[in-house]
């Protein structure tokens, strides 16, 4: 045991629901309070970008920190975009130390999405080697050397999936190489296309992996119908089907928002009845404030009590 | 081969302000070939700087010559009547090019006219690109050979990104996706389970990263 809460929710069979947490374009520690607190008692665990597309903010693993200490169980999301191997092992052993207990591996937005598209990117690993070196050191009480170390950081690791990227035939393969690697836990990229989603989930399934890993499913409520544009035209890997649009497209402008949060609340509940999801990741992007109310919605609160 | 591209006229134009004389050496080897620093541009870039500095009120002696490469000293030797005319040269070579003429003539500014992008193939005419980073340990047998390192925009070894839809990379609509050319190519050869293995983290230490690199041949040192 990590010491992870959200661990023990997951091992305990119950279902999960996590939540993202952008951290400040700055040192504002009132922001990151901020937002903690209004996630706290409704989700299991936050997740901290690592400076998401590629613009920077605020570490993840200095705002994990002051999570941490408002009781909040932290999950640090770490890109190989901007670290060598050298910094990532060195950060995890300082993240532990400051009481973060979860890790969530990637590789990273691209740089050229960013505010500063002329920096030198980093890819000295990948975010497959990278769950691979957290486990390691968790199992073997290694770093990626060999050497042993003195106290090495039980994570409870997890890493990213998106079920709507190509090649589709390669995703659930892919899947199975991140549990292999390392993952005990999978957050995926926002589940708007369910039916694609729900054929991954049958494939993974079929696959054996959902017993081996816990998948959360990713969910972002759709704020207008601009936002859904932008989620279906502007960003990578990003899926929303033709009817998702048109649904959030038909209503007032000023309605668009409860909408977004009604077809929010169907696709929890449809992923909810997939074999094999075993929690939500709420991706509320600068919509954190409405996370309590949809958690209420969905029936999903309270949350468990951990020991 | 490697790729290179002319400097724009107004950077090169700054660059030889200082000189009166100047000569233009161009390299018949791979810069002739992706049209940045062969006869032909030798000839151009030549007259086009006699003229700019003409319509400027300033009188430059432009002298022109292109060596069969730059990169090889036997070849670099016929220059040196023209380089010894001269107050400076600009080599339309690529950076070993310009280098390898500067070591040659200590006494000389060697000025770089192009900038050498990449080692890449012509795709069709027109379009180059970039197939080959150098890293120093050869890999393409494990994907098909097709090479993430210089293909993928993150260098992945272990698959595609969340980002790459409808065979594209997320980095731009005119860059195809590394891997799905290379599961592509492995599920036409019908070995599509080399897929399923984990790539180690790469041993970068014969790259770049390094430092720079040496490659000694005892069986030809004389």
């Amino acid at each position: 045991m990590s010491g992870s809460r959200l661990q023990q929710i997951l091992s305990r069979g119950e279902f999960a629901v996590t939540a993202e947490a952008g951290p400040p374009r700055g040192a504002n520690l009132e922001a990151v309070r901020r937002k903690g607190a209004l996630l706290k008692d409704y989700v299991d665990a936050v997740n901290v970008t690592d400076n998401q597309t590629a613009i920077v903010r605020m570490c993840s693993m200095a705002a994990c920190a002051h999570l941490h200490q408002m009781g909040i169980d932290p999950v640090l999301q770490m890109v190989t975009r901007d670290r060598n191997r050298i910094a990532l092992q060195s950060d995890l052993m300082g993240a532990y130390s400051l009481g973060i207990r979860n890790v969530l591996c990637l590789s990273g937005d691209h740089q050229t999405f960013g505010s500063q598209p002329d920096a030198m990117n980093v890819f000295d690993i990948d975010s497959m080697n990278l769950a691979h070196a957290v486990k390691t050191m968790r199992d073997e009480g290694k770093d990626m050397s060999g050497f042993s170390l003195d106290a090495a950081p039980q994570f409870f690791v997890g890493a990213a999936e998106n079920p709507f990227g190509d090649p589709f035939e390669y995703r659930v393969m892919r899947l199975a190489k991140k549990v292999a690697a390392g993952a005990d836990f999978i957050q995926t990229q926002c589940v708007f296309d369910v039916k694609r989603f729900k054929d991954w989930m049958r494939q993974a399934h079929e696959q054996g992996l959902t017993e081996k890993v816990h998948i959360l499913a990713g969910i972002t409520p759709l704020k207008s119908a601009r936002m859904a544009k932008y989620m279906a035209t502007k960003v990578p890997g990003m899926r929303v089907p033709e009817q998702v649009l048109k649904r959030i497209e038909g209503v007032p402008k000023e309605k668009a928002a409860e909408e977004g949060l009604k077809m929010c609340l169907e696709t929890i509940q449809e992923v909810r009845a997939i074999s094999g999801v075993h929690g939500i990741h709420i991706m509320a992007v600068e919509w954190e404030e409405k996370v309590p109310e949809l958690v209420k919605a969905a029936g999903l609160y309270p949350r468990p009590k951990v020991a | 081969m490697i790729v290179a591209e002319q400097k724009p006229i107004a950077e090169i134009k700054d660059i030889v302000a200082p000189y009166s004389r100047l000569l233009v050496l161009g390299c018949g080897t791979c810069v002739k070939t992706c049209f940045a620093g062969g006869e032909d541009e030798v000839a151009t870039m030549a007259s086009a700087l006699r003229l700019a500095f003409k319509k400027d009120g300033k009188s430059i002696k432009v002298e022109e010559l292109t060596v069969e490469r730059q990169c090889e000293d036997e070849f670099i030797q016929q220059a040196a009547p023209c380089v010894a005319r001269n107050h400076a040269v600009l080599s339309l070579a690529c950076g070993v090019g310009v280098q390898m003429v500067a070591s040659r003539f200590t006494r000389i500014p060697v000025l770089p006219g192009v900038n050498t992008t990449f080692m890449g193939q012509l795709e069709k005419p027109g379009l180059f690109v970039e197939r080959c980073l150098g890293c120093g340990d050869c890999i393409l047998d494990d994907f098909a050979g097709i090479c993430p390192m210089s293909r993928c925009s993150k260098k992945l070894l272990n698959g595609p990104c969340g980002g790459s839809q409808n065979g594209k990379c997320e980095v731009s609509p005119d860059i195809d996706c590394a891997w799905q050319t290379i599961i592509e190519r492995f599920k036409a050869f019908g070995q599509m389970d080399r897929l399923t293995r984990y790539y180690p983290p790469r041993n970068w230490s014969r790259s770049y990263a390094g430092g720079p690199r040496k490659l000694v041949r005892e069986d030809h040192m004389v």
